[in-house]
C-alpha cells in the first residue's frame, strides 16, 4: 500500500474490545485512521465467549467468528496474526513484534487482555495441564477427549464449569475442585450455589469443594492431582479456570503506570497522551473487568476519543453473569453480601429447583441472585441500574415484572426474557442464542434467509411467530414481522408461539401460561382456556392436573350438550362391533330412562339422545355393567375407527380391517387431540368403511396397508392424502400412532388435521413419519408415554363419584316453604 | 328481602357455576375466580342455552350452545350481541349463600 498521509493507528492485541472498537470507529470517523493491528494469536477476531459452545459441540469455530478476513480488508486494515509486541519504543513512536516487525504509530491502543492464572503447584508445566483462554486451548481438550479418560478442572467458577460441561458433553469423565464451600461464590450466595452444585452433579459431573491442591502428579505428562487433604484424582487432563490477570506485563516495560492493570482514565488514556488502553488489560477508577459488556462499553468511549469527541467517559455498571451451560439458568447481579443495612426479599420453590433473592438498601434494588428462573433478570437489573424506589411494589417484587400492574403488555417481552439456550426450533433443535447470532453476523434481514441459515422455522413452521420476534428483538424497528393472529383478545401471541412458550419456559399451568406469556385478562376467556388446557395436557402428560373449568361443557360431563340443554350418550363400540348382550343393555337404558331416541350414528355407534344431566350418572352406571365405557363422542380425541368386515368376512377382504380397527381404537382411546379425530380402515380399495375422507384412515391391501391422511367431510370436503404403505398390521399401528403424535404436539386447538397438514405441508409429514424412523419413534413413545395417564374411562369415574356437583342441582328452592 | 339460603361457596367450584332448581326455573349461582358469586336465569338470551354450563372467565360466562359472552354482573350480553337475563340478588354471608326469592316470586307473578 502506497505510503498514506492518514494517521496511523496501532493496536496491540486483536480481541473483542479492540474489534468492537474499530465497528465503533469506522461508523463515527470514517477513514480517518490507517490501522495496523498485531495479535499474538494467528486469527481474526473471535466471539470468545462462545468458546464453550464450540467446546461442547454445540457451535463451530467458523461460527463465532466476528470479524472475518474480508473484513480487514475492506477496511484497509493490516492484520498481524501470530505476531507478538515485544516492545513499545514510545520516544520513536514505534512497536515491534517477536517476528521483528516494527510500525510506527501516531496513535496506539493496547489491548493485551488477560492471562489466566496458573497456581505454581509442582507438577504445573506437565503435559496435559492447560488453562482456558483461547481456541487453542479448546483445540487442546477436544484432542484430550478423545481418549474419553478422566478430566480435572481446577476452578468452580464460570469459565470452569463451562469448561466441565463441555468435556463432560465430549465424553469425559470430570471431576470439579473448587477451593471455596460453594460453587461460583463470587456471583453466587451460598444458596444458589448449592442449587448449582446440585445441577451440576446431575449432569454427572463429580463437584469437590474445599478442595485445595496440592500437586500435580505425573512423569512427562499428568497423571492426577493431589489434594492437601491427601486425596488422589486420577486425571489425564487438568484444566486450570482459577481467575485470570490482566496482562499488562509490556506496557509496564514502557513505563507507564501499571496498577493492577493498565492504568488508564474515564476516556482510555494511559500516561503516556498518545497511547491508550481497553479491554481485560485496563484498570478504570480502580477496577479492572472480565466481561464482554463494560468492555464494550469502553470500547464506545476509545472510538469516541479516537474520532475526536473528548467528551466521552466511561461510567461504571455492574454487569450479570450468565452460565452458558445448557439448561442451567442462574443469573447475579450487584452486590448480594449480607449487611446490617440491607433487606433482603426470598423466594424459594424446590420442587421447581428455584431460588430468586433481592438485596435491598434504602428500597433499592442492589444485588439479584436468581437460579432456575431467570426471566426477570433484565427487569430486576434495569431497577437496579436506574436505581428505582420500589417500595410502592415491595410486596410482589419478587415475583417479577408480569406481576406489576399498568405496565406495558410488549408481546416480544416474554421471548426477549428467554434464555440464549432456549430452544425455539423443535424440528431443527435451534435455540435463541443461535438465531441471534447468526442474524448479527451473516446481516441477515429476512425470515427466508434466516430459515436458509440457521433451519429455524424451516421445517413445521409452528416456530415462525418466535423467530420473527427474535428478528424484531434483534433488528429492531428495520424489521416487520407479518402480522401473528392472536389466539384471542386475552394475548398478542398466536398458537404457535404459545405452544412453543409452554415447552421453552416449562410452563405447566393455565396460571403459569398467563402469568409468563403476559395474558391481558385475568383469568382468560372462553377461547383461550380450553386451548391451553389441551396444550398443558399434550405437553406435560405426567404433570399437568386437567383444569375442568377450562372445558367446554361436552367434555367437562363427558355427553353432548343439546339443544335444549339435554344430553346425548354415545358409549364406545370398538370397531363398530357390538352383540346381543350390548343390544340388551342398551335396550334396557332406553326403557329404563324413557330415552326420547335412539339414532345409528355416522361412525357406526348407537346415539342415546335426550337424556337429563342428572341422569347421566345413572345411565353410564347400567351401561358400564355392560362393560361399556365413554365413546368420548363429545370429544377433541380420538372419537371413532369405523371398519368394514374385511377379510374375516367379505370375500374381497385383503386384510382383517376390522380387527386392525378394533386394535387401533383400543390404543387410542382416550388421548386427547387438537380438535376430533375420526378414523376408519377399509378391507380393500372398495373402502365401504369410507376411509378415504377420514382425518386418518387405511385401506388394506395385498401387500400391506395404505396409511391416508388429511380427509375432510363436514364443512369442508376433501379427499385423504396418502402417506405410505406398510407391511404389518404392527408398522401401521405405529405410523398412525406417530403421525396422531405429531399432530397433537404441532396443530394449534381446533385445527383438524387436514388443515394443520395444509399448513406445514403433507411432505414435511410424511418425512417425519415415514422417513425419518427415529422421529417416528420419539412421537410414538411419547404418544404411549401419554396414554398411561389418559386411558381412564371418565364415565365410571363419574360412577364412581367424581365431580359429583356437575350432576346435581345445588339446590332445589321455592316450590315448598314448609318442606324448608 | 326474603333470603334463602341455597348452599355454601365450596359447593361451587371455582370458575364454575351450579343450578338451583325454583318455580320459575333454574338460576345459575356462578362463582368467579376471585371467588365473586353472582346469580343469573340459566337461560341465555339468544336461544335458551343453559348459561350455568358455559366457561366461567373474568365476570363473565360464555354460553355453551353458540358462544355469546354474558355478564355475569348486568346479565347483558357481551360484544356485538344483544340481550340480557334477570340477574338475581345473592348474597355471601363468610361463604354462606342465599339468593332473594321475592324476585323469584314476583317474576312467577309477572
Ligand atoms: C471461555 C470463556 C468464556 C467467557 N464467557 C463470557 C461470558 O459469558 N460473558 C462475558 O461477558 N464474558 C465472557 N468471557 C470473557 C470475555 O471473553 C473477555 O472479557 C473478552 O473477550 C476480553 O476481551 P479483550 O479484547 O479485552 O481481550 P481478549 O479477547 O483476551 O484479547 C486479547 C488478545 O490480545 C492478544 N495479545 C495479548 N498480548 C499480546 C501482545 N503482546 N501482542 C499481540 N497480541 C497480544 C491475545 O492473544 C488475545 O488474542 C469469557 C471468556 C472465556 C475465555
Ligand atoms: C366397487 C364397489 C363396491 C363393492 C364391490 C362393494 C362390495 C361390498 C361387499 C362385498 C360388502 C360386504 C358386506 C356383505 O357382504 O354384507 C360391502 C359392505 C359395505 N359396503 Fe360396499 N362395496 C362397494 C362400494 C361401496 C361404497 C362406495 C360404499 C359407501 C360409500 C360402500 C358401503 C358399504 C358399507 C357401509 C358396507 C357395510 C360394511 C360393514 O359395516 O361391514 N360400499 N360392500
Ligand atoms: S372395503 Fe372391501 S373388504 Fe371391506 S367390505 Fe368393502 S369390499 Fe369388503
Ligand atoms: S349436521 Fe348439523 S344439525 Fe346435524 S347433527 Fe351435525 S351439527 Fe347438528
Ligand atoms: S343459546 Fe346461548 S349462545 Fe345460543
Amino acid at each position: 500500500m502506497a505510503e498514506s498521509t492518514l494517521e496511523k493507528l496501532v493496536i496491540i492485541g486483536n480481541g473483542m474490545a479492540p474489534g468492537r472498537m474499530l465497528e465503533e470507529l469506522f461508523e463515527k470517523a470514517p477513514g480517518r485512521y490507517q490501522v495496523t493491528i498485531f495479535n499474538a494469536e494467528p486469527r481474526v477476531n473471535y466471539d470468545r465467549i462462545m468458546l464453550s459452545p464450540v467446546l461442547s459441540g454445540e457451535k463451530d469455530y467458523e461460527e463465532i467468528i466476528i470479524h472475518g478476513d474480508g473484513w480487514y480488508i475492506k477496511h484497509g486494515i493490516t492484520l498481524y496474526k501470530g505476531h507478538k509486541i515485544v516492545a513499545i519504543d514510545r520516544a520513536a513512536k514505534t512497536v515491534t513484534s517477536d517476528h521483528g516487525v516494527t510500525e510506527s504509530y501516531d496513535k496506539l491502543v493496547i489491548a493485551t487482555g488477560s492471562v489466566p492464572f496458573i497456581i505454581p503447584v509442582p507438577g504445573k508445566d506437565l503435559q496435559g495441564v492447560i488453562t482456558y483462554r483461547d481456541l487453542d486451548d479448546v483445540q487442546a481438550m477436544l484432542l484430550a477427549a478423545q481418549s474419553r479418560e478422566k478430566a480435572v478442572v481446577i476452578g468452580g467458577g464460570l469459565l470452569g464449569l463451562e469448561a466441565a460441561a463441555g468435556l463432560k458433553s465430549r465424553g469425559m469423565e470430570v471431576t470439579v475442585l473448587h477451593v471455596m464451600p460453594t460453587l461460583m461464590e463470587r456471583q453466587l450466595d451460598p444458596a444458589a450455589g448449592y442449587l448449582l452444585q446440585k445441577a451440576v452433579e446431575e449432569r454427572g459431573i463429580k463437584v469437590l469443594t474445599k478442595a485445595n491442591t496440592k500437586r500435580i502428579l505425573g512423569e512427562t505428562r499428568v497423571e492426577g492431582i493431589e489434594l492437601e487433604d491427601g486425596r488422589i484424582i486420577p486425571a489425564t487432563l487438568v484444566v486450570m479456570a482459577v481467575g485470570i490477570r490482566p496482562s499488562a506485563g509490556l506496557a509496564k516495560e514502557a513505563g507507564l503506570a501499571v496498577n493492577r492493570g493498565i492504568v488508564v482514565d474515564a476516556g482510555m488514556q494511559t500516561s503516556d497522551g498518545d497511547i491508550m488502553a481497553l479491554g481485560e488489560c485496563a484498570e478504570v477508577g480502580g477496577m479492572v473487568y472480565g466481561l464482554v459488556a463494560p468492555l464494550y462499553e469502553m470500547a464506545r468511549v476509545a472510538a469516541s476519543h479516537l474520532a475526536g469527541d473528548r467528551k466521552a467517559a466511561f461510567v461504571h455498571s455492574d454487569t450479570p453473569t450468565k452460565l452458558k451451560v445448557t439448561g442451567i439458568n442462574l443469573y447475579s447481579v450487584g452486590d448480594f453480601a449480607d449487611g446490617d443495612d440491607r433487606e433482603e426479599i426470598v423466594l424459594r420453590d424446590a420442587t421447581a429447583g428455584i431460588y430468586k433473592r433481592l438485596v435491598l438498601k434504602e428500597n433499592r434494588i442492589i444485588g439479584t441472585v436468581l437460579y432456575g428462573d431467570t426471566a426477570d433478570g433484565a427487569w430486576f437489573n434495569d431497577l437496579l441500574k436506574r436505581g428505582t424506589e420500589i417500595s410502592e411494589m415491595r410486596d410482589t417484587l419478587i415475583f417479577g415484572q408480569a406481576y406489576q400492574g399498568g405496565s406495558p403488555l410488549d408481546p416480544t417481552a416474554a421471548v426477549a426474557a428467554l434464555p440464549d439456550d432456549a430452544e425455539i426450533c423443535g424440528c431443527n433443535g435451534v435455540c435463541k442464542g443461535k438465531i441471534v447470532t447468526t442474524i448479527t453476523s451473516k446481516g441477515l434481514t429476512s425470515l427466508d434467509e434466516v430459515r436458509a441459515h440457521t433451519k429455524a422455522s424451516a421445517s413445521c413452521g409452528s416456530c415462525t411467530g418466535l423467530v420473527e420476534q427474535i428478528m424484531s428483538l434483534t433488528l429492531g424497528e428495520s424489521y416487520n414481522p407479518a402480522a401473528v393472529q392472536p389466539m384471542c383478545n386475552c394475548t398478542e401471541l398466536g398458537h404457535d408461539d404459545v405452544r412453543r412458550l409452554i415447552k421453552a419456559k416449562g410452563l405447566k399451568t393455565i396460571p403459569a401460561v398467563m402469568q409468563e406469556l403476559e395474558w391481558k385478562t385475568s383469568c382468560g376467556c372462553a377461547k383461550c382456556r380450553p386451548a391451553l388446557n389441551y396444550y398443558l395436557v399434550c405437553d406435560w402428560p405426567d404433570d399437568y392436573a386437567d383444569d375442568y373449568q377450562s372445558r367446554f361443557i361436552n367434555e367437562r360431563v363427558h355427553a353432548n350438550i343439546q339443544k335444549d340443554g339435554t344430553y346425548s350418550v354415545v358409549p364406545r363400540m370398538w370397531g363398530g362391533v357390538t352383540n346381543s348382550q350390548e343390544l340388551r343393555a342398551i335396550a334396557d337404558v332406553v326403557d329404563k330412562f324413557n330415552v326420547p331416541l335412539v339414532k345409528v350414528t355416522g361412525g357406526q355407534r348407537i346415539d342415546l339422545l335426550g337424556i337429563e344431566k342428572e341422569d347421566l350418572p345413572s345411565v353410564w352406571a347400567d351401561l358400564g355393567k355392560a362393560g361399556f365405557v365413554s365413546g368420548q363422542a363429545y370429544a377433541k380425541g380420538l372419537r371413532t375407527v369405523k371398519t368394514c368386515v374385511g377379510s374375516q368376512w367379505c370375500r374381497f377382504g385383503t386384510q382383517d380391517s376390522t380387527g386392525l380397527g378394533i386394535r387401533i381404537e383400543k390404543f387410542m382411546w382416550g388421548s386427547w387431540t387438537p380438535a376430533k379425530l375420526k378414523m376408519a380402515v377399509s378391507g380393500c380399495p372398495r373402502n365401504c368403511a369410507e376411509a378415504t375422507c377420514k382425518d386418518i384412515g387405511v385401506i388394506c391391501v395385498d401387500s400391506g396397508f395404505e396409511i391416508h391422511f388429511a380427509g375432510a367431510a363436514g364443512l369442508d370436503i376433501k379427499g385423504t392424502e396418502v402417506l405410505g404403505l406398510v407391511k404389518t398390521e404392527d408398522e401401521a399401528l405405529e405410523h398412525i400412532v406417530a403421525l396422531t403424535q405429531m399432530y397433537r404436539e404441532q396443530a394449534r386447538y381446533l385445527e383438524r388435521i387436514y388443515k394443520w397438514a395444509k399448513r406445514i405441508g403433507l411432505d414435511e409429514i410424511r418425512r417425519q413419519i415415514m422417513d425419518d424412523a427415529e422421529k417416528r419413534k420419539g412421537f410414538y413413545d411419547r404418544f404411549v408415554f401419554s396414554q398411561k395417564f389418559a386411558q381412564v374411562d371418565p364415565w365410571s369415574e363419574r360412577v364412581s363419584g367424581k365431580d359429583k356437583h356437575e350432576f346435581r342441582p345445588m339446590a332445589t328452592v321455592g316450590f315448598n316453604q314448609a318442606a324448608e | 328481602m326474603n333470603w334463602i339460603a341455597i348452599g355454601d361457596i365450596s359447593d361451587i367450584p371455582l370458575r364454575g357455576a351450579r343450578c338451583v332448581k325454583t318455580p320459575i326455573g333454574k338460576i345459575a349461582v356462578f362463582r368467579t375466580a376471585e371467588n365473586k358469586v353472582f346469580a343469573i336465569e340459566d337461560h341465555c338470551p339468544h336461544k335458551g342455552g343453559p348459561l350455568s354450563q358455559g366457561i366461567v372467565h373474568g365476570n363473565a360466562v360464555t354460553c355453551p350452545l353458540h358462544n355469546w359472552v354474558i355478564s355475569l354482573e348486568t346479565g347483558k350480553a357481551l360484544g356485538a350481541d344483544e340481550g340480557a337475563v334477570r340477574t338475581i340478588p345473592v348474597r355471601n354471608d363468610n361463604g354462606a349463600l342465599s339468593i332473594a326469592l321475592e324476585n323469584l316470586t314476583l317474576a312467577a307473578a309477572e
